[in-house]
């Protein structure tokens, strides 16, 4: 059955419209790949999922229930958890502290600070430094274990390749597929395409707020997605139109 | 030796201009919000100190222990109902909204209590005014001790908190990032809320103290917003031991400037106030125009 479910979502900011019409859903146990141009809508897509940006229309379900209307922190502990887009840590709090806040008391599971730190050894050393003099790569570590404190059911991720060296990205992804192994949900923003294509069971592309094509990782060819990530020529798939 | 003992003196003083300025340093270093309406709170908190004296014939500070938990659940209901909206409209509606706030809060206090200068001074109990003379020219007086050392015990819980709970942490994620502490779920709502209860609790401390220390009326706030807002500066905006600091160094001014002429204790304050003004953003001016 649907983990989770977006169904005919409609997000603006003020009179720009970033998402239009969307709807899908997302199995328990999938992972899925949200791709697209900058602007097509993608991470607000994400946030509004999340909770962090209220839709103007349309429906948001998890597990079955509306969450529509929830703030973000309540939908936490219902077991979404975002790592958000530039990864905004709290840059004053220590690492260990950004990992404890991040602790949702009622969701009991295998994630805790010792976890985390087994999963990202980089993070090892630097438990009492402040976020903010990490490196970018250990800054996105802490960022994925933070969402992991929470033992969510559905982890959303935006970009978490952003500014980082290819070898901190693959660094990053290898922690990541262990984790997705135990068994998560998630649906995750990615611009490397080759990359998105590799770790997703399914790919939904977005252009201009729209889904213009959806398929298996495994059954789209590259051309096709290229073509509908740039817009050059609109595929029927998705049921856009102007 | 009068020397010595105009610093003994201001840091007893400073030590209670850091009680007022400690939650005035709370709101803005966690929301952001300058709120003017801070004295004006502190003064209440006296008012309503002073009530519970006159209704039950209790000890201030006995009396104190009641007031609190009602200033405390106040300073909650002021963010959900006021702030919490004033905040949503942009940084200076907050701003405005605590100058309205102020104002109520002296005039109603004003029909509730008339012009009518109080005191808790005379049921703080004689020990609020013992001191030990230690030469003929240096006093240290029992209260100031005590200010002192509550200063120091509330700035010190205040580190506890935010340096070892996790209630703390989420308070310092929230100020710092408040989408994002969403996003972990915490609630942003709730910890503003219990931020602003604590700021309020801590000015009702301040206007005991004032309470006992001296005297106040209606309209005190004000000026009491000024020293708090002084020490606050000083210290650098938003950081907890700095208020402190600032606070003793306002206090340390006034008492030294008092000895040059009785009449230059207040301006010494303001000067030191306008002197780290200049130093901290005056400075930067100069040397832009330098560099250019």
């Amino acid at each position: 059955m649907s983990l989770l479910g977006v169904e005919e979502l409609d997000c603006r900011y003020g009179l720009l419209q970033a998402v239009r019409g969307v709807s899908f859903d997302v199995a328990q146990g999938e992972i899925v790949a949200l791709i697209g141009a900058n602007g097509a809508g993608k991470t607000t897509l994400l946030r509004a999922v999340a909770g962090a940006h209220r839709p103007h229309t349309g429906r948001v379900t998890f597990d079955g229930a509306d969450v529509t209307r929830l703030p973000a922190h309540r939908r936490v502990s219902l077991g979404i958890a975002l790592v958000p887009e530039g990864r905004r840590l709290f840059p004053t709090l220590t690492v260990e502290e950004n990992l404890k806040v991040a602790a949702a008391s009622n969701r009991r599971g295998r994630w805790n600070v010792q976890a985390v730190l087994d999963a990202f050894p980089l993070l090892q050393a630097r438990r009492k430094v402040r976020a903010a003099n990490l490196s970018g790569g250990e800054q996105q570590a802490v960022a994925i274990g933070r969402a992991l404190m929470s033992n969510p059911r559905l982890l959303l991720l935006d970009e978490v390749s952003l500014g980082l060296a290819p070898v901190v990205v693959e660094a990053v992804y290898r922690s990541l597929t262990d984790v997705i192994k135990e068994g998560v949900t998630v649906l995750l923003v990615e611009q490397d395409l080759t990359r998105a294509l590799r770790v997703a069971g399914r790919v939904i592309c977005m252009l201009e707020g729209r889904v213009v094509l959806e398929g298996e990782a495994r059954l789209l060819d590259r051309d096709r997605v290229v073509a509908a990530y740039f817009g050059l020529r609109r595929p029927a798939a998705g049921g856009a139109s102007a | 030796m009068t020397l010595v003992n105009a610093i003994v003196q201001g840091i007893f003083l400073g030590a209670f201009y850091a009680v007022l300025a400690c939650g005035l340093s709370i709101m803005f270093g966690v929301m952001r919000i300058i709120n003017l309406a801070h004295g004006d709170v502190a003064v209440l908190g006296a008012y309503l100190t002073f009530v519970v004296v006159e209704r039950t014939g209790q000890s201030a500070f006995v009396a104190f222990a009641i007031a609190l938990p009602v200033m405390l659940v106040l300073g909650y209901i002021l963010q959900i109902t006021v702030l919490e909206r004033s905040l949503k409209a942009g940084i200076l509606t907050p701003l405005l909204a605590t100058f309205g706030l102020s104002i109520v809060i002296q005039n109603l206090l004003l029909i509730a209590f008339s012009p009518d200068v109080r005191s808790l001074g005379g049921s703080a109990g004689a020990f609020t005014t013992a001191s030990w003379h230690v030469t003929s020219e240096l006093s240290i007086s029992a209260f100031g001790v005590l200010v002192l050392v509550v200063a120091v015990i509330v700035f010190g819980a205040l580190q506890l908190f935010l340096s070892y709970t996790r209630a703390g942490w989420a308070m310092r994620a929230t100020a710092e990032d408040p989408d994002a502490a969403e996003l972990v779920g915490i609630d942003s709502r709730s910890v503003y809320a219990r931020a602003t209860a604590l700021a309020v609790g801590i000015a009702a401390l301040g206007g005991l103290f004032l309470g006992i220390r001296s005297a106040f009326d209606p309209v005190s706030g004000p000026t009491q917003l000024i020293f708090a807002f002084e020490a606050v500066v000083i210290g650098g905006m938003g950081s907890l031991w700095g208020t402190l600091l600032g606070g003793i160094a306002l206090g340390l001014a006034q008492t030294l400037g008092a000895q040059l002429h009785p009449q230059f204790s207040v301006l010494a304050g303001h000067l030191l106030f306008l002197a780290v003004l200049m130093a901290r953003f005056g400075g930067a001016r100069l040397t832009l125009r330098l560099a250019r």
